[in-house]
């Protein structure tokens, strides 16, 4: 993976697949303390203590099509790689949080790449899950959800493709809003 | 144009663009519409799918075509991957590997355009994969 979008992608796939019906996804970034921190949070069926402690490993997977899974271990070991690390806690019937930090101006770390429009993917092509993305720089929040397009937009408006393009606008604007001019962020 | 800052100012250009919306969307019954499910796990996103499917969303939109594009997990062919699913209205479905910009451009003009085979077909079971 050579961005964080695409970790997000990754990740939150994981959470789909769990049958999550909400998946909160924030990242949030500090030039101040050097800080790039991932959280993906879903309220699918979540993971015994065992399945959990092992999920970072590449040849364990839930899954029957293939028989590794290298999500998790993939970002772990960018994390790693940046200086920084990542925790899965999860509990069966209730969920699980994913967390990934960075060292932010690490020169291993990857850049954050397509953020807005891998948000805007998910929206689309999840129109039952209620997507949360919040973006927090030095400490200013800013989010979207898809609650919030269904109840401006109508129902049927996140399946349509013309809503691709708007939504990663409206965040990116927005992204950029909140860090106010600052030197030292990645492109978004 | 101006950039959109809130879901307020889509919902005003929408309202704008409303008799265009309404007239495509009497066009299209959702049966009639092209079916596109892009292989989005681990595998098919190192392989370059996201960049796939802002390309299908961009473009069926462009061309006028009425289509889903969403995401589906692993089917299992993480060496061909981008791999895509495409189901046209009342046919089974067509698994392609390998798909680049290229291919998909083939893809939309050949086969979703004309029902064309185009190469680079998985020869898969003839169950819909879900």
């Amino acid at each position: 993976m050579k961005e964080i979008a695409l970790h997000i992608m990754d990740i939150a796939q994981n959470s789909i697949r769990a049958g999550a019906d909400e998946i909160r996804i924030t990242l949030s970034e500090s030039v101040t303390d050097d800080l790039l921190s991932l959280t993906i949070a879903d309220n699918g069926k979540g993971m015994d203590p065992e399945s959990c402690r092992r999920a970072a490993d590449p040849w364990f997977t839930s899954r029957t099509t293939r028989k590794v899974g290298m999500g998790l271990p993939l970002l772990k070991m960018n994390a790693g790689l940046a200086g920084g690390e990542m925790t899965i806690s999860s509990a069966p019937g209730i969920g699980t949080t994913v967390k990934a930090t960075f060292g932010y101006s690490h020169v291993d770390r990857p850049p954050l790449g397509d953020v807005s429009g891998t948000i805007a993917l998910l929206i689309l092509s999840n129109p039952s899950i209620n997507i949360v993305y919040s973006h927090i720089c030095e400490g200013t929040q800013w989010s979207i959800s898809t609650r919030e397009i269904k109840d401006a937009l109508g129902e049927d408006a996140v399946t349509d493709l013309t809503i691709v393009r708007p939504v990663r606008e409206i965040i990116t604007e927005n992204v950029t809003g909140i860090r106010n001019f600052q030197t030292g962020y990645d492109k978004y | 144009m101006e950039k959109l800052k809130s879901l307020a100012d889509l919902k005003r250009i929408r309202e704008e663009a409303k008799v265009k919306l309404e007239l495509r969307v009497k066009g299209d019954n959702p049966e009639g519409l092209v079916q596109v499910k892009v292989a989005m796990a681990t595998c098919g996103i190192a392989s370059g799918a996201k960049p796939i499917m802002d390309f299908f969303v961009e473009e069926l939109d462009k061309r006028g075509i009425g289509a889903v594009v969403t995401q589906t997990g692993c089917m299992g062919y993480c060496y061909a991957e981008p791999t895509i699913e495409v189901q046209l209205p009342g046919q089974e479905p067509v698994v392609f590997g390998f798909v680049d910009r290229k291919k998909a451009d083939e893809i939309i003009e050949k086969y979703i355009k004309n029902g064309e085979l185009v190469e680079g077909i998985i020869p898969v079971n003839y169950e819909k994969i879900d």
